[in-house]
């Protein structure tokens, strides 16, 4: 009983926040939608799903997201192999930037795949500006990492030695990746697999600067029926349809994931050297990597290109407001509020992420208590089932008015960053709290260790590295965050990716060349971020 | 000589992990490398299987140098120390994977596999997953799965040291008849020699990576080469000098610089020719184990006959048991 009522109050916290930054806003925004003139009315619903147009979203959403895993799947896996398994000169650096764009602010890739498939872009011949390939080449761009980082910590962690039993019985290279290989891995890839599908299905930044009003998937059709058709009901109706399939597909993700055997051990091998044999992987491997620098270096490119030639004017017009009154304020101070955005955003995310973990983690010791830890542990999941817009339409039509009213607060922009980057922390940290045996903790108490002292010499030099990476992905993350920004964000105080949205839309050359060039300092600063968690990779813990 | 390991050295980087070794291996052998954990004898091994590149030297099977023969293509066989059997596939299909890959019609595999999970001591473990089967009966599917192509040549890296003692000594004697009853060549790698006792016929003695002594597993046993070798081999201690005069004097020997001795090699008698001073004393299922100070000797494990009233401080006769030591050849002094 004392346990259970330690762990209620523990979770006090995390519940009453996201009861009230989460909870409200979504059964705010359902209601939106099955409420009409103050009596509950779901055929509306049923209405807006029947639209032709929403058939038409909701499939492209379905196939382009489709298209776009099993490309990242595709290209991801040799790239996993290559740079997890063998011993490549610079491997590590090149894992790194694998992981760059994922984390590059959407806009920004949105922004760098526009200048490359444009009209005199370098692959402008190809005719693809504007077409559902962009779009897909754009969520693969994303999402190649995903697959990489994922399969490559299972490849990295997967035992070499029955595929050597396999082949000294006989079995070609070939044979053993499709026999032993594969069939081992093939948890990890599902689990990729669905993550890289959720990604793009919720993909919002890269569809709207890509495919804007023609091109729209749910994601995008809910932002431009809130700001531009002002039709609350219809984006209500929107939004529900893509929390209940997003949390099917989560469910769904969930069962495929097989639970790991526990005859496997966890352990890195170490990397094997390079072969002959082993040339088409290390040039698929180059070739993803060309692939996925390309967009960058045009960005970079265009960013410099003044008129007919090279210079730094882009870079200093960003002290202004930009050709036209294009924008309220200089991009200096947007990317001034930007950090100070993203610092609240980290804190709030680690605090309550941190909270979190430690109580999914923790060992229950009754079968009531374990009740209660799971029913927890379902509710502080549902996040990772709803949208960035989904989330930031919701905070626009409830926190408006009592109970609570943000709308003036500089925390609420912060507070919705925080609850998007929830998950990230979450998935950063259980697998490693999870990881540290009860019986350390046991053990240290037995020797006289306080709760407080086994929490200081047993858990937190495990953990300190883990939470500062935490700290990092949370902090890129809510640096590029636009989804929920995009409605939050006051004209008056925007963050960068906001403006760099307004910039390009927006007509002016200056204009489009300021974009490029505060794109191109995004990309640096949450680049930086997370060379530096890379640094403090955790081998064989999965980061997504 | 069916497998020849000739000079062979691998390097990782600057470290030497196998250093100039040659081993010969005849057919139907069973050869154990015994080697503290570290010596290399597991790359030696993985070097024979082809998962190795070797720096120096050639490893030839029947005269034809198997470099630049892929692991799969040597016709070898390889058994880990927790049986490393694949996860996803039941027992029978474990078992039935090399023959699956040799396209046997189903009809032969299903036959050769109840075989196998005979000759193991598994029948009707057909349909059961790895992960729920014990570490013994693991080790008999991957043992199973070894044999079901009939290698040219099986590898066993430390196959029961995952194993708990009693299952180990009831899998070491049934391993022993499977490999005889089946005539396979064997190649065994281990660092407790008890386990190479068990199973093989000739031993190998590795350290820093060379290969210090070889020879037929009595052989060896009776005569290691130098004194880690004797403590490796389960020899208590080493007494040298005026002591090892002493000891080899009155179990009348000549006298040699050097002794090792193992812990049954004093027995207390009464009419043996040496005195000692009785410091401690420890009943067993076997005997009475006694740590004595024996003239002449100082501090060395002795013997009692269950039953013998010995305690300590007693002054008792002891007297040597010729079998029990083993005089070491001169070598220059550590």
């Amino acid at each position: 009983m004392r346990r259970i009522a330690g762990l209620l109050l523990l979770a006090a916290g995390p519940v009453l926040v996201l009861g009230v930054l989460f909870v409200l806003p979504v059964t705010g925004m359902v209601s939106e939608g099955f409420v009409v003139d103050g009596r509950f009315a779901p055929g509306e619903v049923l209405d807006v799903l029947a639209r032709p147009r929403v058939h038409r979203v909701a499939w492209f959403t379905v196939w382009s997201s489709g298209v776009a895993t099993l490309t990242a799947v595709l290209l991801g896996l040799p790239a996993a192999y290559a740079l997890h398994r063998l011993a490549l000169p610079g491997r590590a650096a090149v894992r790194a930037a694998m992981l760059v764009p994922f984390v590059l602010p959407t806009v920004v890739v949105g922004v760098a795949f526009r200048q490359l498939l444009g009209e005199g872009g370098p692959l402008g011949f190809l005719g693809l500006d504007g077409t559902p390939a962009a779009i897909v080449c754009g969520l693969v761009f994303f999402n190649v990492a995903v697959v990489v980082r994922t399969v490559g910590v299972a490849w990295e962690a997967l035992d070499p030695r029955p595929g050597q039993a396999a082949a000294a019985l006989g079995a070609s290279p070939w044979q053993v990746l499709r026999t032993v290989t594969l069939p081992a891995l093939r948890p990890a890839i599902v689990g990729a697999a669905s993550v890289v599908f959720l990604f793009c299905a919720t993909a919002f930044g890269i569809v709207l600067t890509l495919g804007g009003v023609r091109h729209a998937t749910v994601e995008t059709e809910i932002y431009l029926l809130t700001t531009t058709i002002f039709d609350l009901q219809a984006a209500a109706a929107l939004s529900v349809l893509q929390i209940v399939v997003v949390v099917g597909l989560l469910a769904l993700a969930a069962r495929l994931r097989a639970v790991p055997d526990p005859t496997t051990q966890r352990a890195v091998a170490p990397p094997r050297a390079v072969r002959r044999g082993d040339l088409p992987v290390v040039l698929a491997t180059l070739l993803v990597l060309a692939a996925m620098l390309l967009p960058i270096l045009t960005l970079v490119a265009g960013s410099l290109s003044v008129g007919d030639g090279w210079g730094l004017a882009n870079y200093r017009a960003l002290t202004t407001a930009g050709d036209d009154q294009a924008l309220l304020v200089p991009v200096t101070s947007a990317l001034a509020t930007s950090l100070r955005t993203a610092v609240d955003a980290t804190w709030m995310a680690l605090l309550l992420g941190v909270a979190v973990a430690t109580i999914v983690t923790r060992r229950s010791h009754s079968v009531a208590e374990r009740r209660v830890r799971s029913t927890l542990d379902g509710f502080f999941m549902l996040p990772l089932g709803v949208s960035a817009v989904t989330l930031g339409f919701g905070f626009l039509i409830t926190l408006d008015r009592p109970p609570l009213d943000l709308r003036d607060s500089p925390l609420l922009v912060p507070m919705a960053q925080a609850l998007v980057a929830l998950p990230l922390v979450v998935r950063t940290l259980t697998p490693v709290l999870g990881g540290i045996d009860d019986r350390q903790r046991q053990a240290a108490a037995s020797l006289g260790a306080s709760p407080l002292r086994t929490l200081l010499t047993v858990d937190l030099p495990v953990v300190w590295k883990p939470v500062l990476a935490a700290s990092g992905f949370a902090f890129a993350a809510s640096l590029g965050e636009f989804g929920a920004t995009s409605f939050l964000a006051r004209d008056d105080s925007p963050t960068l990716p906001v403006v760099i949205f307004r910039l390009i839309g927006h007509p002016g050359e200056m204009n489009y060349g300021m974009a490029l060039a505060a794109s191109v300092v995004l990309a640096v600063a949450t680049a930086v971020v997370m060379l530096a968690v890379e640094r403090l990779r955790v081998p064989g813990v999965g980061a997504f | 000589m069916v497998l020849a390991i000739s000079d062979v050295t691998v390097r990782y980087g600057d470290t030497l992990a196998v250093d100039d070794v040659s081993l010969d291996l005849a057919t139907g052998q069973v050869l154990a490398v015994l080697g503290p954990s570290g010596c290399g004898k597991s790359t030696l091994l993985r070097a024979v299987a082809g998962l190795e590149p070797l720096s120096a030297g050639t490893i030839a099977w029947d005269g034809a140098d198997l470099a630049g023969v892929p692991t799969h293509k040597r016709g070898f066989a390889l058994m880990f120390q927790d049986g490393q059997l694949f996860a996803h596939l039941t027992v029978a299909r474990n078992v039935a994977y090399a023959l699956r890959l040799r396209r046997t019609p189903s009809a032969q595999v299903t036959s050769r596999v109840r075989e196998l999970l005979d000759l193991v001591g598994l029948s009707g473990y057909d349909d059961r997953l790895p992960g729920t089967l014990s570490g013994g009966e693991r080790q008999r599917v991957a043992l199973a799965r070894a044999l079901a192509v009939e290698p040219r040549l099986i590898l066993l890296d430390e196959p029961l040291s995952a194993l708990d003692a009693t299952l180990r000594e009831r899998l070491a004697t049934d391993l022993r008849s499977i490999l005889h009853a089946a005539g396979t060549t064997a190649l065994l790698v281990t660092h407790d020699h008890e386990e190479a006792f068990a199973l093989a016929d000739r031993l190998a003695v590795m350290r820093a990576g060379r290969v210090v002594q070889d020879g037929a597993i009595d052989e060896v046993w009776r005569e290691p080469v130098d004194e880690a070798t004797a403590l490796f081999l389960g020899y208590a201690s080493v007494v040298r000098g005026d002591a090892a005069r002493v000891l080899l004097g009155a179990g009348g020997l000549p006298p040699a610089p050097a002794v090792a001795v193992r812990r049954s090699a004093l027995v207390v008698d009464g009419s043996g020719p040496l005195g000692a001073r009785v410091e401690s004393a420890r009943v067993t299922p076997e005997q009475v184990r006694l740590v004595v100070d024996a003239d002449g000797l100082g501090r060395l494990d002795a013997v009692a006959p269950l039953g013998s009233r010995v305690s300590p401080g007693d002054e008792v006769a002891v007297r040597v048991d010729v079998t029990r030591v083993a005089v070491l050849p001169i070598v220059a002094a550590p």
